[in-house]
């Protein structure tokens, strides 16, 4: 494999022309190269969640996956679903529910959840529980967290 | 004890924000990905930092040879121990008030050997993170592997190697107490109840690891310091205190924290080396433990092993409480709060809730070749809390008691404060009865019986666990200051009216995502009279804050938030007095509300805070002569009355546990605490849940692996189990409500309480499900495999 790696992918749904150390995975390429910093690094081999990113429609991590892997994808981040009020109830819900603490795990954690209302809006609180459960939480509990996904759903279903 | 009355004024001020869910004002940034934390700081010529660490628990160091690292394209230096230790002084983590304790001088890089798996010896810069990585596999160390101590049961035994032989031992302190008379209640009491407590080694796994930049520049020998510290003023003075700068040039700036939990509140070596590199090189250097280092790096908790007795009447009378603790702590005590607080803290709780009069207790704290182990959230708090409640609840079971009834009879009874413990702890205001009736009625206890003993029938196993507990909350000067650390212990806030009639706040307690802003908003708010977003909150940068101590041992609200109060109150005068100057009346008939001037009793508007601002900055000259407007006020507070705001709490578990599997569901869970004065009910409630969660870790997931050479052997996230959302249950919360009256405000710390009783009320619940058979446990964390011994199945 070489050294280094032309790639060319949509970011936040703006086109990004890059020459990247092959090696790099994608979640360094999106806070080093394009400043995309809302993405954290929890533990670089796949467990906490934290980087978890919208690659192509589904998440992924960021640290599992190489920059080069991502090449013609489309990647959501943090940042653009913000920006487009994809996910505004749920990010409204996570505040007034206090399902943030430190904010450190929230990024990865609103991509997951906002598959699993896209995938199965009507989950019960087992199956939110399940589904975020690839998503390490130190501060909440997690509760706060189930709790702002149904307030997000009642409201938005209300709106 | 004299009563002290508090002046409750802050609670009475109309429009109050006390006792409201008043969301987070830094909690919409965050949920959008646009914190600043440290990662994402980015200076020009900033270089990246790693370290080669030991591979051996124990091991000397003959030689290094950087030149294969050196000669690597991208590599900037690579720094070894001498070259470091001739730019800093060593610390030692010892404190006067911890009589006895002793530990080695620790340099940033180890001079002569490493002492535990995971040390950092020799330090890496690169232009890239990567490339230093790659660069640290090329330095050579040649060691010479010594014998590690790693059981600290036979530490201090004659024939167990020395980590430091200066040392003399490998015993860092012992606390020894004895209050009343042990053997006479022994003698007098009709049963005497034993049983030994382990608690397995964990750690903080915050899901943001350690990390800071350092930026030294060298013509006005300036240090800034990006840090994801919890106490900015701290690291302040320890960074130039051993690197011999002036204080005022060292700069500590802390932004977003991604949770700490005491990890980030302590003196690590890699830190203090990175900081050197930056001196040395006079660039920015970055580094960011990665989480295989942060599970060596970071600091560990618990691992106690706790011998202890009750003694108890027919009568369901408590008479004496007895332990013996051992923890080991690694190979240094951790600066500057030292290793031994976690046992003194378990020395001094053992028994907490209940009247008794007679205890004893010798705690040995002995070095180790692992990593080193000091204050983690709820310090001490779940071992003497899971002591004293096994004891009784196996107490209780000797006697026939109900375990609810046994606890009520031997409470301190509400009416019954001030008083003191057994240890001689002074009790300003308790409600262990109120808690307990409160939770009892939550979890409709004797409905959750019945249906407990109806599943047994049907051969399901399911237990209830009670836990009571005291909490040490709002430190004072008594905690670490009077042993000679120079942590502050009062903390200060400055509150600025601008000339738009708004408020700056300055503080010196710091958020990690406990809410600090929103409750600091809300005392400011309610304090000078103005809604919470005319504030703006500076916190974390010790050139723009009051001296403080910062956030840890649930101090943020109570310390902090009171100062606020203060200053809030103060400056509230100050605007009065430039509104009655300009209306030509007495100010004591003027208040300021929702932001405007008002008259007190009629509330008649009249005059807005922007005005104010706007006469005072920008028209004095039209002031009556002779008055100058002052529209900043700086108040400071510590506790003096009492040494620590004690609080209190109830918990209960209802789980069930697979026979077969020996898997543990936790079914249910409550917590009905005290916190005196609740500012945010919406932030308690969170604090009980998370820290409830954080105890649940230790007592079912959560251990650091060592095998018989020091070697941590689950040290990443896919082998060391933390609590993740679908082994959870619901957490219900509750509340007694017992003000303080060392402050007005009245509210003691409520960050600690849930990690406090939630390891106990699980243990006594897994203990209730297994009593058909005959088994007990009392080894954290109860693994499956555990619970299959207990039942003879493995």
């Amino acid at each position: 494999m070489d050294m280094y790696s032309d790639i060319t992918l949509t970011v936040n749904g703006e086109s990004v022309t890059r020459c990247v150390e092959s090696r790099t995975n994608l979640v360094d390429f999106l806070r080093y190269e394009l400043g995309l910093t809302g993405s954290h690094v929890g533990c670089e081999h796949g467990v906490c969640g934290a980087c978890t990113i919208r690659m192509d429609g589904r998440i992924v991590r960021g640290c599992l996956t190489l920059a080069a892997q991502a090449e013609g994808a489309e990647v959501w981040t943090i940042e653009g679903v913000s920006e487009t009020n994809e996910i505004r109830p749920l990010q409204k819900a996570f505040v007034e529910r206090n399902a943030l603490q430190c904010g450190f795990c929230t990024p990865g954690m609103l991509l997951t959840i906002a598959e699993l209302m896209e995938r199965k809006p009507d989950a019960s609180r087992e199956e939110i529980r399940e589904f975020i459960s690839g998503n390490f939480c130190r501060c909440t509990g997690y509760q706060a967290i189930v709790d702002a996904v149904e307030i997000a759903r009642e409201k938005g279903a209300n709106s | 004890m004299n009563e002290v009355v508090a002046d409750r004024w802050i609670l009475d001020r109309p429009n109050s924000y006390i006792g409201r869910s008043v969301p987070r004002p830094n909690a919409p940034r965050l949920a959008e990905g646009r914190g600043t934390f440290v990662d994402d700081i980015e200076l020009k010529r900033m270089l990246h930092a790693t370290y080669v660490r030991s591979p051996y628990a124990h091991a000397r160091i003959k030689s290094i040879d950087p030149a294969a690292a050196k000669a690597l394209p991208g590599v900037v230096a690579v720094v070894t121990p001498q070259e470091m230790a001739k730019i800093h002084d060593p610390w030692v983590g010892v404190l006067t008030h911890l009589e006895g304790i002793k530990s080695a001088p620790q340099y940033a890089l180890p001079l002569e050997k490493a002492t535990w798996q995971g040390e950092a010896v020799v330090a890496v810069v690169a232009n890239t993170r990567a490339t230093a990585e790659d660069a640290a596999a090329l330095v050579e160390i040649d060691w010479e592997v010594l014998p590690p101590v790693t059981d600290a049961e036979t530490a201090t035994e004659g024939e167990t190697p020395l980590i430091h032989n200066d040392l003399g031992d490998n015993q860092a302190w012992q606390r020894k107490a004895d209050f009343g008379d042990v053997d006479a209640a022994y003698a007098d009491a009709d049963h005497v109840v034993e049983e030994t407590f382990v608690f397995g080694r964990h750690t903080g796994v915050c899901l943001e690891s350690r990390g800071l930049v350092a930026d030294f520049e060298p013509s006005e020998e300036q240090l800034t310091v990006w840090h994801n510290n919890q106490c900015p003023h701290m690291v302040q003075n320890i960074l130039a205190d051993k690197f011999r700068l002036e204080e005022h040039k060292v700069r500590v700036i802390t932004r977003d924290v991604g949770g700490s939990f005491g990890i980030k509140v302590h003196t690590y070596a890699d830190e203090v080396a990175t900081v050197g590199l930056s001196i040395m090189l006079k660039r920015p250097v970055k580094y960011i433990a990665d989480r295989l280092e942060s599970f060596v790096g970071d600091i560990h908790a618990r691992d106690h092993r706790v011998k202890g007795k009750i003694s108890v009447k027919n009568d369901g009378t408590i008479t004496a409480f007895e332990i013996d603790d051992l923890t080991g702590i690694g190979p240094y005590s951790m600066y500057p709060r030292t290793s031994g607080i976690e046992a003194n803290q378990v020395v001094n709780m053992i028994g907490g809730p209940y009247r008794f009069d007679n205890y004893r207790a010798v705690a040995n704290v002995v070095y180790q070749n692992k990593a080193m182990m000091c204050q983690y959230r709820a310090v001490g708090h779940p071992i003497k809390c899971a002591v004293t409640e096994g004891l009784v609840d196996k107490a209780a079971k000797i006697l026939g008691m109900d375990p609810a009834e046994f606890r009520q009879k031997n409470f301190h009874s509400d009416d019954s404060y001030p008083t003191k413990s057994a240890q001689g702890m002074p009790f300003e205001n308790l409600s262990h009865e109120e808690c307990m009736k409160k939770m009892l009625e939550a979890m409709d206890y004797n409905a959750l019986k019945a249906d407990r003993d109806a599943k047994r029938k049907d051969g399901i196993y399911r237990g209830i666990g009670f836990a009571s507990f005291i909490e040490v909350t709002n430190p004072s000067a008594m905690f670490y200051g009077v042993g000679g650390a120079r942590i502050s212990a009062q903390d200060g806030a400055t509150l600025r009216l601008d000339a738009k009639g708004n408020v700056f706040i300055s503080t010196g307690a710091t958020e990690q995502g406990q809410g600090m802003e929103a409750v600091i908003s809300q005392v400011a708010a309610t304090a000078v009279g103005v809604p919470p977003e005319r504030l703006k909150i500076i916190t974390g940068d010790t050139e723009h804050t009051p001296y403080g101590g910062g956030t840890w041992g649930s101090r943020a609200a109570g310390i902090g938030g009171e100062a606020v109060a203060q200053a809030g109150r103060q400056l509230r005068v100050q605007i009065l007095e430039a509104a009655a100057a300009m209306l030509q009346e007495d100010a004591s008939t003027l208040d300021i509300r929702n932001g405007v001037v008002v008259d007190t009793d009629t509330d008649n508007e009249r005059i807005s805070l922007d005005e104010i601002g706007r006469i005072c900055y920008y028209r004095p000259d039209t002031l009556p002569d002779g008055f100058q407007a002052e529209l900043v006020a700086t108040k400071h507070y510590v506790p003096r009355k009492f040494p620590f705001a004690f609080t209190n709490g109830a918990q209960a578990s209802y789980l069930e546990v697979d026979v077969e599997t020996g898997f543990i569901n936790l079914i249910n869970h409550w917590c009905v605490e005290d916190c005196g004065t609740v500012i945010n009910p919406l932030l308690v409630d969170e604090q009980i849940r998370g820290g409830v969660v954080q105890g649940l870790g230790g007592a079912l997931w959560e251990e650091c692996l060592y095998d018989d050479q020091g070697q941590m052997l689950n040290a990443n996230m896919a082998d060391y189990l933390v609590p993740m959302a679908a082994e959870l249950p619901d957490i219900e919360c509750g509340h007694a409500v017992s003000p303080t009256s060392d402050s007005d405000l009245g509210a003691k710390g409520a960050g600690e309480a849930g990690t406090c009783g939630a390891p106990a009320a699980v243990m006594n619940a897994l203990n209730d499900a297994l009593s058909p058979f005959d088994a007990r446990m009392t080894s954290m964390p109860f693994t499956p495999k555990k619970v299959l011994q207990a039942l003879n199945k493995i």
